[in-house]
């Protein structure tokens, strides 16, 4: 069955390679072409963002989470998992509502005296958009990792005459690096080839990876180009899932997180 | 009050001042975490709402809010030849994708459960390669192999990868349910006389049945919400709903888009918080 994917890889990797002629000319030029690398790293820069906004905003509400009564806790998962489980496209619409030109951010801004915020076409406002996209992806590992770590460590630091926030900082802290990592490199990696926001979201003078790919093979018909660009994204994201792997955050474990969020 | 403090201060405070610090929680949550996780819970669900009052919309934009109210695009969704057969499309390839993926993704675990080594494993990665390739880079490829093969805007095409994309789902869920069952069981069902199809059907079957449903359930959604691969696989002739959704958001600017992500929110949320709600309510008993 996953054939269906794997012929068609090898199809995309064979034509990227000998298409007119035997080489690796589609590969160097997305090195020297300028617009591949620029574009690159603005998704790498994009992805950072976004990695590093779920991070800030996962981790206290995860970390919440596992020190709430069953009930809040409850309401508090239910909160991830509706998004989770709502239609991505949905989800992108809606944010296209508030943030186009004269939409509800922008009157906002505009109320608060801050006019020329613009968020609709440009990477701000895809990165706005991701993060709360992308947040239940950081917080599902962040709270599972969490949950296995023992509150009895922390009172017993405490009891030892340690602050609760040297006691945090020296012990939870540490032990919930693990699931930070793994999170953030799981978000890093779907962040990376997200097509649907910035599709939405972006607009082509400032576009992202998945966008130029979309673009080089429906409007350029350049199959071979846009073979040789999806192979290397391929490469990266395949590279870092297996470092989140390596890092203890096993695939298996996060995969109902990952494939909802293509 | 000042006698009180005054005259026997130490002891008094020692006495009554033990109990109450006991009393304080050690290990109290600080109210500012509070306020962020309740922030962080609008930030979550809050956006997504915006879709409800504007499919109420009288107007033939995406202004919001509305400036009038109607039911146009209710009606709109339920009668446009378009919006029906996107969402008759959807249903049936998310249907057959569940009933494939599941029997395939069931006996793949079973299978590989009983093997170990290298091909084994091999298999495995490769089965579990559409969850980890980026839907993009899967979209691409697909869709340049799809017009070699004449499969674009074809009901199989879009059976075939969303299979493909699901099955890892199956895979897991079924492994997961498979390590918690003991294989004595189909061993002492042959040794009582059951053949091992038998055995299989009455009694490995309805010990992982769970991780099964549940593995049905994700392949359904997973097709049904699948978006970026089916936009490149479409044909005008045949597109399914989160295609239809897609290009009326970004070509179109048809308000239909917001009476159908209202009707998939409330759906989504409906299917989230009734299990959630049981869990409530058998706690409260």
């Amino acid at each position: 069955m996953s054939v269906a994917v794997l012929a068609p890889l090898a199809m995309s990797l064979w034509r990227s390679l000998t298409d007119p002629s035997l080489g690796l000319t589609h590969y160097t030029d997305l090195f020297t072409d300028g617009i591949t690398l620029t574009i690159v790293s603005r998704t790498l820069m994009t992805s950072l963002i976004v990695t590093v906004g779920t991070v800030v905003l996962g981790y206290p509400y995860a970390y919440l989470m596992t020190r709430v009564s069953t009930t809040t806790r409850i309401l508090m998962l239910t909160a991830v998992l509706v998004p989770f489980w709502t239609s991505m496209t949905a989800r992108n619409f809606a944010w296209l509502i508030l943030v186009q030109r004269d939409g509800p951010v922008d009157k906002m801004f505009s109320a608060v005296g801050i006019d020329g915020v613009v968020l609709h076409g440009t990477v701000a406002g895809v990165a706005v958009a991701m993060i709360q996209v992308m947040l239940p992806f950081m917080v599902l590992p962040l709270y599972s990792h969490m949950a296995g770590i023992d509150r009895k460590l922390l009172l017993a630091a405490q009891a030892l005459g340690s602050t609760p926030i040297r006691a945090f900082r020296k012990i939870f802290l540490p032990l919930s690096v693990g699931g930070v990592v793994s999170g953030s490199i799981l978000v890093f990696a779907l962040s990376f080839g997200f097509y649907v926001t910035p599709a939405i979201l972006g607009s082509p003078q400032q576009s992202l990876v998945a966008q130029l790919l979309g673009q080089r093979t429906l409007q350029l018909l350049d199959f071979a180009a846009a073979g040789a660009l999806g192979i290397v994204v391929l490469l990266f994201t395949l590279a870092l899932v297996t470092v989140a792997n390596r890092m203890g955050g096993s695939v298996s474990a996060l995969g109902a997180s990952v494939a909802k969020g293509k | 009050m000042a006698t009180h403090t005054q005259n026997p201060a130490p002891r008094h405070t020692e006495e009554q001042g033990r109990p109450a610090r006991r009393q304080k929680p050690v290990d109290a949550v600080p109210l500012w975490l509070k306020a962020v996780g309740v922030l962080v819970a609008i930030y979550l669900i809050l956006p997504t709402l915006v879709v409800i009052p504007m499919s109420f919309s009288a107007g033939a934009t995406f202004q919001f809010p509305p400036q009038e109210w109607s039911l146009r695009w209710y009606e709109s969704f339920f009668t446009d030849e378009r919006w029906l057969r996107a969402l008759s499309n959807s249903l049936k390839v998310a249907v057959s994708v569940m009933v494939v993926a599941t029997l395939v993704g069931t006996a793949a675990a079973l299978g590989l459960s009983k093997s170990r080594g290298r091909w084994a494993e091999a298999v495995r990665s490769f089965l579990m390669l559409p969850l980890v390739a980026p839907g993009i880079v899967i979209a691409v490829v697909v869709y340049i192999a799809y017009l070699n093969w004449q499969m674009v805007g074809s009901f199989w095409g879009y059976l075939l990868i969303h299979t493909a994309m699901a099955l890892p789902f199956v895979l897991v869920s079924v492994t997961a349910s498979l390590s918690g069952f003991d294989a004595n069981l189909l061993r002492a069902a042959s040794s009582l006389g059951a053949n091992p199809l038998r055995a299989f059907w009455r009694v490995q079957l309805p010990l992982i049945l769970p991780g099964v449903l549940s593995g049905a359930v994700f392949a359904f959604v997973t097709s049904l919400d699948e978006v970026v691969v089916a936009l490149f696989i479409r044909s005008p002739l045949f597109e399914t709903l989160p295609v239809r959704m897609f290009n009326s958001v970004t070509i179109e600017i048809d308000p239909t888009v917001a009476a159908a992500s209202s009707i998939l929110v409330v759906l989504a949320t409906l299917f989230i918080l009734t299990p959630q709600l049981f869990r409530l309510v058998r706690r409260k008993k």
